[in-house]
């Protein structure tokens, strides 16, 4: 069986997915950044995919882009839960509910 | 000499800020404090003292050693008005402007009012209407500063000696200067606002000085009367002037007296309402029927004030102001003849008043009246020359009797009553000699001053003409006449009274007369002096005689459309004239004598019994006084008083509450409006804002996981439809 591109569509669809509802459902800070950077994960895998199937190492640069990205957001996603656990002694994101109106 | 006039005035306005500096800082609250008694004051007021013992109850007092000082100032600055002012006249008279000319100095700009935007009244002169402080030297002003100052002079001389005693020193000269700085800004104005500001000026020292001894009831009160008496006039007078700005649109003599006189026909029908408003205000100041009753209440000021004010100068601004406007009561028949019939009328009245007076003040008081009567009689018959050569000369002889008067007093210690006196002729000799020469003067006995100005007022009476009423000439010349030979009368009751005969009052009261000092004689001396030869200025019948009839011609201007020239009398004529005046004043002279001196009044006395009625009417000043406060103090006072309070509160409250029921109840349906309608709309606005808004903020739950969701069905809608409907 040979790998083809839709195969690699559907990996980084699954894995998008599951990042996306984490996002949405777990209530922990620190697991939610997982679930954001596995969605980013998922956009690199298919970056990769398309570029390999079109021949174009733009989407390999864009990824690389990403991954740089992805490491911004993560540290700035863990000062965030550093400031945010200082404050509310919890990493509860429902917590987090100042903003309501 | 001309150019340095306005030094005239400054000089006194110096010494009266001066004085009143030193007075403000250098007085101190007296020792012993007045004590109000009511009782006091009354028995003072009826007794009619004003001199009791003026020292004794001051509130205030000058700073003796200050007094030379207040002295110096006063007397120094009104000594240097008499030489600028000598140095003016000197200028009108021999030098640059004898010719006849007048002098204006502008001083400055006072009020400007822009251009005159109608030239209705005066055509082809587009003026600009504006006052400027200036003074005017003519004939008329020059021979007013000379006598006001001069004679300023000597009763400020007098006053250091009749006022040594007195606490208020330094106040009074004060006063004094600044009367004598309001009357000359008064003589020398060269508009009739100017005129005017000296005109009030003057009515404010009169108050002031009438109520020198404010302490006492009678005195606060008498200066009281002055000024609303004044204020009257002064209503009637300030009228003239609107009348006159209205009429020219300046106020400027010359241009006004020009303008008149050049085209008389344009004011004429207008100048008979306008002269009759500037009489009210001389009537007032110049005290003629019917506001005269303040002059005789004024002699509650110290005497030499009486002398000052209320004979010599200011109460004759009035026939000046008359004798300023010639022009205009010459083209206004009318009301020259209202002037000659309230002059000689009050000439009259007055004096069968002082026949029955018995303070030797209040005689003189109404003798005055009676004179300034004269001149009015004058002014209104045409004579403006003989009523200002009677100003002059009554100012010296009328001012030496007032002295002299203010001397007896002296010597008693205060004593007014002529009944408490007699025989004093030989115990204060110098007073006693001057004050018959002045009484000679006044009673017109020949060669004397106040011979030839009577004399030339009832020669031009007599000459006068009124085409409204012919016969009223002679009535008034019969008047005139039967006035002066009333006047010798009184004049000769009172010197008999007061110096003849013998003593009335008590042994000891009589050790103390003493002559006056030095400082009060030698003023008399002066005006006895004055009362002798002042006439002889105005020499009737001799050629060339007539001196002040040619000074004072520059201000008769001559009218266009010529009125006829008064023609001269007759030699033979006013020869008669005169005898029949002098043997008019013998007779009262000797009825005096017989009576008073010889008779011991008992003459007088069983006619006051024949008559009492008559006697008492006059005695009692005809009950004037009574009437005025009856009809306007009680009557429109307090009775126009009730009745306005009583439409006060039925019209004026009614008007008032019902614009107040009406306001609230319009405020009960604003505050309606607004609580409903305009409350409502905000409310109504904001309560649907808050029902929508109730909906909207479930959707912000806060949290990020939600937000996140929408976000991503959002997404999931737009790509499905995309997908869908591409």
């Amino acid at each position: 069986m040979t790998i083809t591109i839709n195969h690699y569509l559907i990996v980084s669809f699954l894995l998008f997915s599951i990042g996306f509802l984490g996002v949405l459902v777990r209530r922990n800070f620190l697991t939610v950044l997982m679930s954001i950077e596995l969605m980013l994960n998922a956009v690199n895998l298919n970056l990769i995919a398309f570029s390999r199937r079109l021949s174009d190492l733009t989407g390999q640069v864009f990824a690389v882009f990403v991954i740089t990205i992805a490491a911004g957001e993560a540290a700035i996603g863990l000062a965030l839960t550093i400031s945010l656990f200082r404050q509310r002694k919890t990493l509860n994101v429902e917590e987090a509910d100042t903003m309501k109106g | 000499m001309k150019n340095a006039l306005f030094l005239v005035p400054l000089f006194p306005l110096v010494g009266f800020l001066a004085n009143g500096l030193l007075y403000a800082l250098g007085a101190r609250p007296a020792r012993r404090d007045f004590k109000h008694d009511p009782h006091g004051e009354q028995a003072a007021a009826e007794s009619g003292k004003d001199e009791g013992h003026p020292h004794a109850h001051m509130h205030g007092e000058t700073h003796p050693r200050f007094k030379s000082i207040h002295s110096f100032i006063g007397v120094g600055s009104v000594a240097l008005s008499v030489l600028f002012a000598f140095g003016a006249i000197f200028d009108v008279g021999v030098g640059t402007l004898a010719s006849g000319g007048s002098h204006v100095i502008t001083l400055y700009r006072w009020i400007a009012l822009g251009v005159n935007q109608s030239t209705s009244q005066v055509p082809g002169k587009a003026a600009e209407w504006f006052v400027d402080v200036a003074l005017r030297l003519d004939s008329l002003s020059a021979l007013m500063i000379a006598f006001v100052t001069f004679v300023g002079f000597l009763i400020h001389v007098y006053s250091i000696g009749y006022m040594g005693h007195d606490r208020g020193y330094g106040r009074y000269f004060a006063y004094l200067n600044l009367f004598m700085f309001s009357m000359l800004v008064l003589v020398l104005a060269s508009n009739f606002l100017l005129l005017f500001v000296g005109w009030e000026g003057v009515g404010l020292c009169s108050y002031l000085l009438i109520g020198y001894d404010y302490h006492k009831k009678f005195a606060a009160d008498a200066g009281k009367k002055a000024f609303v008496v004044n204020r009257i006039g002064d209503f009637g007078f300030i009228l003239g002037i609107f009348g006159i700005f209205a009429l020219f649109g300046t106020l400027d003599f010359g241009q006004v007296f020009a303008t008149a006189a050049a085209t008389p026909e344009r004011f004429a029908p207008y100048l008979t309402l306008v002269c009759l408003c500037l009489f009210v205000g001389a009537c007032g100041k110049s005290a003629q029927v019917p506001l005269y009753v303040w002059l005789p209440d004024a002699m509650a000021g110290p005497t030499p004030v009486s002398a000052l004010i209320h004979a010599a100068t200011m109460v004759t601004a009035g026939v000046y102001m008359v004798a300023r406007c010639n022009v205009l009561f010459r083209l206004a028949p009318d009301a020259m003849l209202v002037v000659a019939v309230i002059g000689g009328f009050t000439a009259l009245f007055a004096a069968t008043i002082g026949l029955a007076q018995n303070d030797i003040k209040k005689v003189l008081a109404y003798s005055t009246v009676s004179q300034l009567g004269y001149m009015f009689l004058a002014c209104g018959v045409g004579a403006f020359v003989a009523g200002m050569f009677h100003v002059m000369t009554h100012a010296f002889f009328k001012a030496c009797l007032f002295l002299g008067s203010g001397s007896v007093i002296h010597a008693l210690s205060g004593e007014q009553d002529i009944r408490k006196m007699g025989g004093l002729g030989l115990k204060i000799r110098t007073t006693y000699i001057t004050f018959l020469i002045a009484t000679l003067a006044i009673a017109g006995v020949p060669f004397l001053a106040g011979f030839f100005s009577k004399d030339a007022i009832l020669a031009a009476v007599f000459e006068a003409h009124f085409s409204q009423a012919p016969w009223l000439g002679k009535t008034l010349w019969a008047a005139a006449l039967f006035t002066a030979g009333l006047t010798a009368f009184y004049m000769f009751r009172l010197v008999s009274l007061t110096f003849w005969g013998t003593y009335r009052g008590s042994r000891e009261e009589e050790a103390h007369i003493h002559e006056s000092p030095r400082s009060m004689t030698v003023p008399l001396v002066i005006l006895a002096f004055l009362s002798i030869v002042g006439g002889y200025v105005g020499v009737p019948i001799v050629k060339g005689g007539d001196q002040i009839g040619k000074f004072l011609s520059p201000i008769l201007l001559p009218l266009a459309g010529g009125e006829a020239h008064a023609h001269e009398a007759a030699v033979s004529a006013e020869l008669l004239l005169m005898a029949a005046s002098v043997a008019v004043a013998t007779v009262g002279i000797l009825l005096a004598f017989f009576w008073y001196a010889k008779g011991n009044g008992e003459v007088p006395r069983r006619i006051a019994a024949a008559w009492p009625g008559v006697y008492q009417a006059v005695y009692n000043k005809y009950y004037v006084d009574e009437f005025y406060d009856a009809v306007f103090v009680e009557g429109l006072g307090k009775g126009g008083g009730r009745l306005l309070w009583d439409f006060d509160r039925s019209v004026v409250d009614g008007a008032v509450n019902s614009v107040a029921l009406l306001t609230r109840a319009f405020s009960w349906v604003a505050s309606a409006f607004d609580q409903y309608v305009v409350d409502g709309a905000v409310n109504g606005v904001a309560d649907t804002i808050q029902a929508g808004y109730q909906v909207f903020r479930k959707a912000q739950t806060g949290r990020v996981q939600n937000y996140a969701l929408v976000m991503g069905a959002g997404l999931f809608c737009v790509v499905m439809a995309y997908l869908l409907f591409r």
